[in-house]
């Protein structure tokens, strides 16, 4: 038998599919786009499966069309941790439109969460309108702004006025790599706030996974700021998906 | 709707359009929330009939009253005594406040970061939708949370019969004469009104109907702690918004009736959901009508609903009155006992609160407290927070949900619910 899960996101859709042993046998990624449904079907021709469940925000639309079960990201993105990183009680979370902090029992059971309010404030999505607007590649936003010299303070944490303060600092001459390392600072500070809301700074490891946990900026500070290692898994974009096919193949099971 | 009901509405001075289109609303939201539910009880039909006359057969009913010379009174807070209206031969109604409407002219008069709920009932009077408050001889406000106090000030440019209660803010001596004190001047406000004078025959009438209501919610509660589950948080919900503006008699009736309908559900094992289905306990600021998002959420991901721990709820209704006084002085006394318990926010410290809801998540069983905080309503969102710790401390997970009348959070708001059934489960 195999399992497959379906992490459809606000800005791109993960698929995996796992064995048996609960091993990852594929993994494919695609933009969300405007009809994720149609993207979603793209992907599921190009991988045998069983069984699916589906996750992320888009988990009930695909629900409705392809009736799968489904279950939370939270859900999803904790299973995927406990697996592959059995002795992590913290995850850090950050998609495209929102972030999210995971406490989990020794059993990998959910035991505490947060989420970020109804804004993009401190997300992906965040992110990526900055680098736009400071001329960086979204994949190189975090390795320009680690090579930043000094720091400077962004107060905006709302992505419109965020914007303005971005404009002037330009304005005022400011390097584009110190603005953007201000930028990262100000994503990390709420992170860690998020962090702390649930899990004390010595409760060991932190799994840090969605899109941004791909960015190497926004892991060294925060494991600077918390004092803990953070670790990232090899795809962290993937987790969700991975933790959606492992729930597949433990309810069938 | 059986009878057309526009001539009475128009003559009331509503806006025909706009209630038309609130109606529309309304109609189709409570076919999608309730009627879609499975394995309802069969006494919910009453509530199904109240509720497609909401603003017309009890609205006539109210003005028939007023025709045959008897005074309605409108209010917004579990701490007007209903008591003391029935006494002076009035009737008391709950004002509308549970939906958002006009919000374009309403941010004309108050700040945007004001409750849904504040905002909502500013709503119903400027879109000239609720006949409930055009029908009111007198509207209650009351000094509870600084939005309120102050919005009041602005409602009564807007509404000539616009009476204020002052409310004590510490459970203290004084506070408790300050509450007797104003529950004198409301008897003396109520008598001016309606031109009858309060006896201890009256009083004491008055205090029995509304005991004999709260009875019938205490034992449609009580019915709650039931596994399975007898009946839906949402129609318990239900139950508890018309509580505040049926009359009296009849929706006391028409409640013993659902529970005499629940106990024979419960003596056969059966149930409005599965056994093991996750209980939920909800905690916070009131949910008027037709506020039923949270509730629609939690039992559409699964969970089911075991109590409400709101003024539209436990906190609202629970405590008798003791009827036995000799003198209307005595049962003032008794009254001022009874509604000085109400452990509502606007109290420092108001540690009675998370007692309750401790005692309620034990009593109900629930697996999990959700807290219900409306955006910008300051005393519960403080309250909130000692609240989920109080929780956590007793081993109860508790997830604080901040939300308003709009619903462009339902998403956020449903991964949140979701997650939180999943931890349970």
């Amino acid at each position: 038998m195999r399992y497959a899960g379906i992490d459809i996101g606000s800005r791109t859709i993960e698929l995996v599919v796992v064995d048996e042993a609960g091993d990852m046998v594929a993994s494919l990624q695609a933009d969300t786009g405007f009809d994720p449904i149609s993207e979603a079907k793209k992907m599921l021709e190009q991988v045998e499966y069983d069984q699916i469940l589906a996750t992320g925000y888009g988990r009930n639309l695909f629900e409705l069309s392809f009736d799968a079960p489904t279950v939370t990201e939270i859900k999803a993105h904790a299973t995927g941790v406990a697996r592959l990183f059995p002795d992590a009680r913290a995850i850090l979370d950050i998609g495209g439109q929102d972030s999210k902090a995971i406490v989990l029992f020794d059993t990998g059971k959910v035991k505490k969460f947060e989420m970020n309010d109804r804004c993009a404030a401190g997300t992906g999505k965040f992110l990526e309108i900055m680098a736009r607007s400071l001329g960086f590649d979204i994949d190189n936003f975090g390795a320009e702004a680690l090579l930043a010299e000094k720091e400077i303070n962004i107060s905006s944490m709302c992505t419109v006025f965020a914007e303005s303060e971005v404009t002037s600092l330009i304005a005022k001459g400011e390097s584009r790599r110190e603005i953007a390392r201000g930028l990262h600072d100000s994503v990390v500070r709420r992170a860690v706030g998020m962090i702390r809301r649930v899990s004390a700074d010595g409760d060991g490891d932190i799994v840090f996974t969605g899109g941004v946990a791909r960015n190497s900026c926004m892991v060294a500070l925060l494991s600077e700021k918390l004092g803990r290692t953070v670790l990232v898994p090899d795809d962290p974009q993937s987790i969700g998906a991975y933790g959606a096919a492992l729930i597949a193949r433990q309810t069938l099971q | 709707m059986a009878e057309d009901y526009r001539p009475m509405w128009k003559e009331m001075g509503l806006n025909l359009e706009a209630h038309d289109q609130l109606l529309g609303v309304l109609g189709q939201a409570y076919t999608d929330v309730f009627l879609a539910q499975k394995n309802r009880p069969d006494t919910m039909a009453y509530f199904d009939f109240v509720m497609s006359e909401v603003h017309g057969l009890r609205i006539k009913e109210l003005l028939d009253e007023k025709a045959a010379g008897r005074k309605i009174i409108g209010s917004y807070c579990v701490f007007v005594p209903e008591e003391i209206a029935l006494a002076a031969g009035a009737t008391l109604v709950g004002l509308c406040s549970g939906a958002d409407f006009a919000m374009e002219e309403v941010e004309k008069l108050l700040p945007r970061n004001t409750c849904a709920l504040i905002k909502s009932a500013f709503g119903f009077k400027i879109g000239k939708v609720c006949p409930y408050l055009e029908s009111a001889d007198m509207v209650v406000g009351e000094n509870t949370c600084d939005g309120k106090k102050k919005a009041y000030e602005t409602l009564g440019h807007m509404i000539d019969n616009l009476y204020v209660m002052d409310l004590p803010q510490v459970k203290s001596a004084n506070g408790r004469a300050l509450l007797k004190a104003e529950y004198l001047r409301f008897k003396e406000a109520v008598e001016e009104l309606t031109g009858v004078s309060i006896t201890k025959e009256s009083l004491r009438e008055g205090i029995r109907v509304v005991n004999a209501k709260r009875k019938a919610m205490h034992r449609l509660l009580a019915l709650r702690k039931a596994d399975p589950a007898p009946i839906s948080g949402l129609d318990a919900l239900l139950a508890n918004q018309v509580f505040f503006y049926d009359n009296p008699a009849r929706f006391t009736e028409s409640v013993n009736k659902i529970c005499d309908e629940l106990e024979q559900r419960i003596a056969k094992g059966e149930g409005g959901f599965k056994v093991k289905t996750p209980r939920i306990l909800i905690s916070g600021c009131p949910q008027a009508v037709p506020n039923w998002k949270l509730p629609m959420i939690v039992e559409a991901s699964g969970g089911v609903i075991v109590g409400e721990e709101s003024c539209v709820g436990e906190r609202g209704t629970r405590n008798l009155t003791d009827d036995s006084g000799e003198t209307v002085d005595e049962m003032i006394e008794a009254l001022v006992d009874r509604y000085f318990q109400v452990d509502c926010a606007i109290f420092t410290p108001n540690t009675e609160r998370l007692d309750h809801v401790k005692e309620m998540a034990q009593m109900y069983k629930a697996d999990g407290v959700i807290h219900y905080g409306l955006q910008f309503c300051q005393p519960y969102l403080m309250e909130a927070i000692p609240v989920e710790k109080s929780m956590e401390e007793n081993g109860i997970p508790c997830l604080r949900i901040e939300t308003d009348y709009s619903m462009e959070d339902m998403g956020q708001l449903k991964t949140r619910v979701e997650a939180f059934i999943e931890q349970l489960s």
